[in-house]
């Protein structure tokens, strides 16, 4: 009996039939959505034969376009889990007063707040702006794809391999009960037993892998790879403002990294750098993930304000005003995001000299973020306005995000943040400057970019309808919260007393129904405008009028981007190129040398999930094997020589002639 | 910011890396840093087996020999000076540096702060 107990513990872990959460119905219901839903895709895609097509042109595809494309999808698919948690919330906190529990237990509805901000943040913002980033950055610059092709996929599918862990918390076991930071004390060992920490560990060192070498990748790609002419100060500012996002990723990913690893040594081999007792410090922990968590925001918002820009001077039908303003504004918020992290704690017992510093730092870095309002507005100022649905969202941005701006002045203050710290007005302010800023803008985004990543643009009715659902659930949702917030309601409370709170949680409930519309109305307009492609269709390979390189080739691009390597001579490649009567090469193409595809990225992405579930449940032989195969298969990677091949000449040419042929099918 | 260096780089095929400026060194200029290393990975072990200099003291000299090992691996090894890379070397090296002073002396301040006012004392009385 004790033989066979311990052999099940060798080989499972501490994986067993009781860590499914049989007894939870939601979870049950969900998975048996989930598993049909999964059953018939599967079953689609193996009936019409697609595997061997997606895994020879998307899986193993180094095209910077494609994995671009890829980590869309997967933001998008992600986006539609984290708010399935955000409903769930927003229900149970307007059912539960007056006695009544609500229907989430606590034990469900920890893991559940906990889920939401880990996935939106890491899971759909992170690959949305990524993906974002690895599409538009190489053809805004004139290049044939990133510096590192191979490396980009492997980023790619490491962060899919820590999606695939954190979904998998759902089904196996359970996800930490924390909050999306995860601090010790309660993060450790001795108050969470269990493996949702040792989930939301691993998964997120998976996934910060990826987020770390596709910065770097990305860093080199902009700084080495640039089109003939194009110097610093005439990079459109899109790509400036990834260039500084990446250059926060790569300096502040490894203290999360790092804070993570110590965490880890403390549930693992009981070390005690963050625990109450033996000299540990948890009050640490929070300093470091801090350190990390406020660049991380700029993050996520430096490359929605390139989007912003973009659109902004392309359907104004204006060069940007203030370029050069712009440019060290977003240097400036770069560094400055470094010296306000302390924000975040004020309450945790600095001193004055501490607070008012830290204070002071971040009042001072709203300064370049209102310039860049100002440069938008006056961008727009005796600009011919179009209002096309990326402008829209752009105008409900700027009157969105002052307003998540001016909180969060507000709170920058110490001894208001000493009323405000930990309530509803701290969620409201974030919601209102990631929905209103980093949403927005990817929504904006991906308005503006869709027509070049597949030839044809989106549904402008279903559009309308998904911005208005979007704008007014919103504030529906989220102003309730402000007051809610400055009445003293706590953030992550499950049921309440004070029955005369109700009718604001309702109200939020009402705003996330309409945000749930929004979504709905979103994936309809991908459906619909895939539906009327050819209708919606873009031949000229520049459906705006618009301003920067990647407008210069056909929609959707040639895997080589550029048959001959485009000469910048000014800001706005492409409007220059236009008002000087650019004509397109016809003759002379020359093979084009491209990389090859591989299945390395993909192979090493499993096995390292493989070994962080092996971690996680404490099956050290599968641990072992998985890193043991990682550190094989890396090192066999090293000696495949064929990394590399020629696109011939022919092929260039009758790619290049098809296009002739629909831009005169256009003019006529 | 120089830039007619990327627009040469241009030119090579992605993928390859650029090699383009790269200096590697000479042999005696490893042979210096590999010496220097040597020495400066050998001292804070005798220093602390030999037990000549009081703790403190040790401490702060095992720091001072490891931000200069960190120097004579980026001068010896990485090849890196003001003109590498067209200046960007020396760019990165500069935010690096200003970076890691933040944090570093930032986390002291705060974390100095928080063990003053937050921590409990070790003789502390039994509160009345």
């Amino acid at each position: 009996m004790v033989d066979t107990h311990d052999l099940t513990r060798l080989i499972f872990g501490r994986l067993t039939l009781e860590s499914l959460p049989l007894h939870e119905p939601i979870i049950v219901g969900t998975f048996a959505v989930v598993a049909l839903g999964g059953i018939a895709l599967l079953g689609a895609v193996t009936y019409f034969r697609l595997w061997a097509y997606l895994w020879r042109e998307w899986f193993t595809s180094v095209d910077h376009k494609r994995i671009g494309i890829m980590y869309m999808v997967l933001g998008i698919v992600m986006l539609l889990r984290g708010f399935a948690d955000a409903l769930m919330m927003r229900m149970q906190q307007a059912m539960a007063f007056n006695g009544s529990e609500g229907f989430l237990p606590a034990h469900h509805y920890d893991q559940v707040f906990t889920a939401h901000g880990v996935i939106m943040i890491f899971f759909v913002a992170m690959p949305l702006v990524t993906g974002l980033m690895n599409f538009v950055v190489p053809l805004q610059i004139g290049a044939r794809d990133v510096s590192f092709p191979f490396l980009n996929n492997f980023s790619f599918w490491m962060t899919v391999g820590g999606a695939v862990l954190v979904m998998a918390s759902l089904f196996i076991g359970e996800f930490a009960r924390t909050g999306w930071l995860a601090y010790p004390p309660l993060s450790n060992l001795a108050y969470s037993p269990d493996v949702g920490v040792d989930y939301y560990i691993w998964g997120l060192q998976v996934a910060g892998v990826g987020t770390t070498l596709s910065g770097i990748n990305l860093i080199c790609t902009i700084v080495k790879m640039r089109a003939p002419g194009m110097t610093m100060m005439r990079m459109p500012v899109f790509t400036w403002t990834s260039l500084c996002t990446n250059v926060l990723i790569v300096a502040s990913f490894p203290v999360l990294t790092a804070v993570l690893a110590l965490l880890s040594l403390d549930r693992y081999v009981g070390t005690n750098f963050f625990t109450n007792d033996f000299g540990g410090d948890p009050m640490m922990y929070v300093n470091l993930i801090w350190i990390w968590g406020h660049p991380e925001v700029y993050i996520l918002v430096l490359p929605a304000f390139g989007i912003f820009s973009e659109v902004t001077s392309t359907f104004s039908g204006k060069r940007l005003f203030g370029y050069t303003s712009m440019v060290y504004a977003t240097v400036v918020i770069t560094i400055l995001s470094y010296l306000v992290w302390l924000h975040h704690f004020f309450t945790m017992g600095s001193g004055a000299s501490v607070n008012s510093f830290f204070g002071i730092t971040t009042m001072i870095i709203s300064i370049p973020t209102g310039a860049k309002m100002f440069n938008w507005l006056f961008t727009m100022y005796r600009g011919r306005i179009r209002f096309e649905l990326p402008m829209m969202w752009t105008v409900a941005f700027m009157l969105t995000f002052v307003i998540g701006g001016m909180t969060g002045v507000l709170l920058a203050v110490p001894p208001a943040d000493f009323v405000l710290h930990n309530s509803l007005f701290l969620v409201a302010h974030f919601h209102n400057v990631i929905i209103g800023g980093v949403l927005f803008g990817l929504f904006a985004g991906i308005g503006y970019w869709f027509p070049k990543a597949f030839g044809f643009k989106l549904d402008v009715f279903w559009g309308k309808l998904s911005f208005w659902f979007w704008v007014v659930g919103f504030y529906l949702a989220f102003m309730p919260l402000y007051v809610l917030g400055l009445m003293g309601v706590t953030r992550r409370l499950r049921v309440f007393d004070d029955p005369s709170l109700q009718i604001w949680f309702v109200i939020a409930g009402i705003g996330a129904l309409l945000i749930a519309c929004g979504i709905a109305c979103f994936l309809i307009q991908i459906a619909v405008s895939v539906l009327r492609r050819e209708k919606l269709a873009d031949v000229t390979g520049d459906p705006w009028d618009a301003r920067t390189l990647e407008w210069a080739t056909s929609s959707p691009p040639p895997a080589y981007n550029f048959a001959f390597t485009p000469v910048v001579h000014d800001n706005d490649a492409w409007w220059d190129m236009k008002r000087r009567g650019y004509a397109r090469p016809l003759a002379g193409f020359k093979a084009i040398h491209m990389p090859s595809n591989t299945g390395t990225g993909v192979i090493l992405a499993g096995l390292a999930t493989a070994m962080a579930f092996g971690l996680i449940w404490y099956i050290w032989w599968l641990a072992g094997v998985s890193f043991i195969a990682l550190l094989a298969v890396a090192i066999r990677h090293t000696f495949n020589y064929h990394q590399s091949f020629n696109i011939p000449a022919d092929e260039v040419v009758r790619t290049e002639r098809a296009r002739t042929e629909l831009l005169a099918g256009a003019k006529s | 910011m120089s830039t007619d260096v990327h627009a040469e780089a241009q030119v090579h095929d992605h993928g390859h890396g650029t090699a383009g400026d790269h200096s590697h060194g000479t042999r005696s200029d490893l042979w210096i840093g590999f010496a220097a290393s040597v020495v400066l990975t050998a001292l804070p072990f005798w220093l602390v087996m030999s037990g000549t200099l009081d703790k403190q003291v040790t401490a702060l000299v095992i720091m001072a020999v490891a931000a200069l090992q960190v120097v004579v691996h980026m001068v010896y090894f990485l090849h890196m000076n003001t003109r590498s890379e067209g200046g960007w070397s020396m760019m990165a090296l500069i935010f690096t540096i200003i970076v890691v002073v933040i944090a570093l002396s930032g986390s002291l301040w705060v974390m100095q702060h928080l063990t003053t006012n937050m921590m409990p004392m070790h003789e502390m009385s039994p509160a009345p």
